[in-house]
């Protein structure tokens, strides 16, 4: 019997000291991140990227995000439904980090599209149609090159706009500012430079909150 | 007289697998910590050794559960195979870090190599070390059990 009680005791033991353990470092891990971030609050926003909702919002959410990522896609109608939920006080600015093989040339469709203003359509048609152009976690540009019809968007010129050195400026420019913020995840957001520390539809609204509190 | 040493030997080679066990366990819930809490993916060779140390800390624990108040005596010969191939994994994943085994003959994916060093506690010692030391502390353990008590 007083075996089975030490086994049990060393068991529990175990248990509290991992989790005793993991709060120490994660708690060492926030502070860290959120010192690392202050410092490196220039490679948050960039004057190129696609802005939705009211440009003079006080408080903006920066969301890293790959249109191949599932829980992207999960988090962009609840995103919207903030902005919502806060008219005139949120905006969304979108940062490309196509960490999937391929999504790199999906996102320079986007970047085409938004230069025939239709930008959230493409986007919001991308998310609709995920199960038609990602095969085992690979895009596939020329399914979803199928799938873009009835936007109005002038496809001879997508295709051209598409290829711009540009576009590929700005992708690149994107991922190495999330490297620079040690965002290696998607979708990662940012809330008037915060970083989401906890990830969660919860978290990230409590993050908005307290920003829409403090700046109205 | 007689009835006491047995009573002590079943008892010392209680005390051997349940030193056995720590050791699983603190690799089970070290492992964990590095891969969950500290976000260290591990490589392909960290999954073998996982593969053999997590069937331990269980094999072990249901070894302790005395049946008839004594260790389950067969317990090395299902314990031994396991930390003995997962000693193998290891030692060839320490060559790898060291260097002895050049990276290209190792079968890692190249985003996630076995030969990067990402985490040296006090400086030098490194997770493979800790495997090594591992598996060689339960064999060792489990010859000590073996010769004092399969007679």
């Amino acid at each position: 019997m007083k075996k089975n009680i030490t086994i049990i005791a060393t068991a529990m033991l175990f248990i509290l000291l991992f989790i005793m353990a993991a709060t120490i470092y994660n708690n060492k891990k926030d502070k860290a991140l959120n010192n690392a971030t202050l410092d490196n609050v220039e490679y948050i926003q960039r004057d190129y990227s696609p802005i939705m909702g009211p440009a003079d919002a006080k408080v903006t959410i920066v969301e890293f995000f790959d249109p191949a990522c599932g829980t992207c896609s999960a988090f962009y109608p609840f995103v919207k439904k903030l902005m919502k939920d806060n008219p005139g006080k949120v905006n969304l600015v979108l940062r490309y980090l196509p960490l999937h093989q391929h999504s790199d040339v999906i996102v320079s469709i986007f970047e085409a599209a938004r230069l025939q203003n239709r930008f959230q359509e493409t986007l919001e048609r991308a998310y609709q149609t995920r199960d038609a152009w990602i095969e085992h976690h690979v895009s596939k540009p020329d399914k979803f090159w199928l799938q873009l019809g009835g936007l109005g968007l002038d496809m001879e010129k997508l295709n051209k706009d598409m290829q711009s050195t540009e576009i590929a400026r700005r992708v690149k420019q994107d991922m190495q500012d999330a490297q620079q913020l040690n965002v290696n995840k998607t979708p990662g957001f940012f809330v008037n430079g915060k970083p989401l520390v906890h990830f969660g539809y919860q978290q990230l609204q409590q993050l908005v909150e307290s920003e829409v509190a403090a700046n109205y | 007289m007689i009835q006491d040493s047995i009573k002590t030997a079943s008892q010392q080679g209680w005390g051997l697998i349940f030193i056995c066990w720590l050791i699983a366990m603190a690799a089970l819930f070290g492992s964990l910590f590095f891969s969950e809490v500290m976000g260290l993916k591990p490589c392909v060779l960290c999954w073998w050794q996982r593969i053999f140390i997590y069937p331990l800390a269980v094999l072990f624990l249901v070894a302790l559960f005395p049946q008839k108040n004594k260790v389950d005596h067969s317990v090395v010969r299902y314990t031994l195979p396991l930390a003995v191939i997962g000693l193998g994994f290891a030692i060839y994943h320490y060559l790898v870090y060291s260097g002895f085994i050049p990276e290209s003959l190792q079968p890692c994916s190249k985003d996630l190599s076995c030969a990067e060093i990402n985490l040296e506690l006090m400086g030098f010692v490194t997770i493979p070390m800790l495997s090594i030391f591992a598996y060689s502390a339960i064999i060792m353990l489990l010859l000590i059990y073996r010769k004092r008590f399969y007679q």
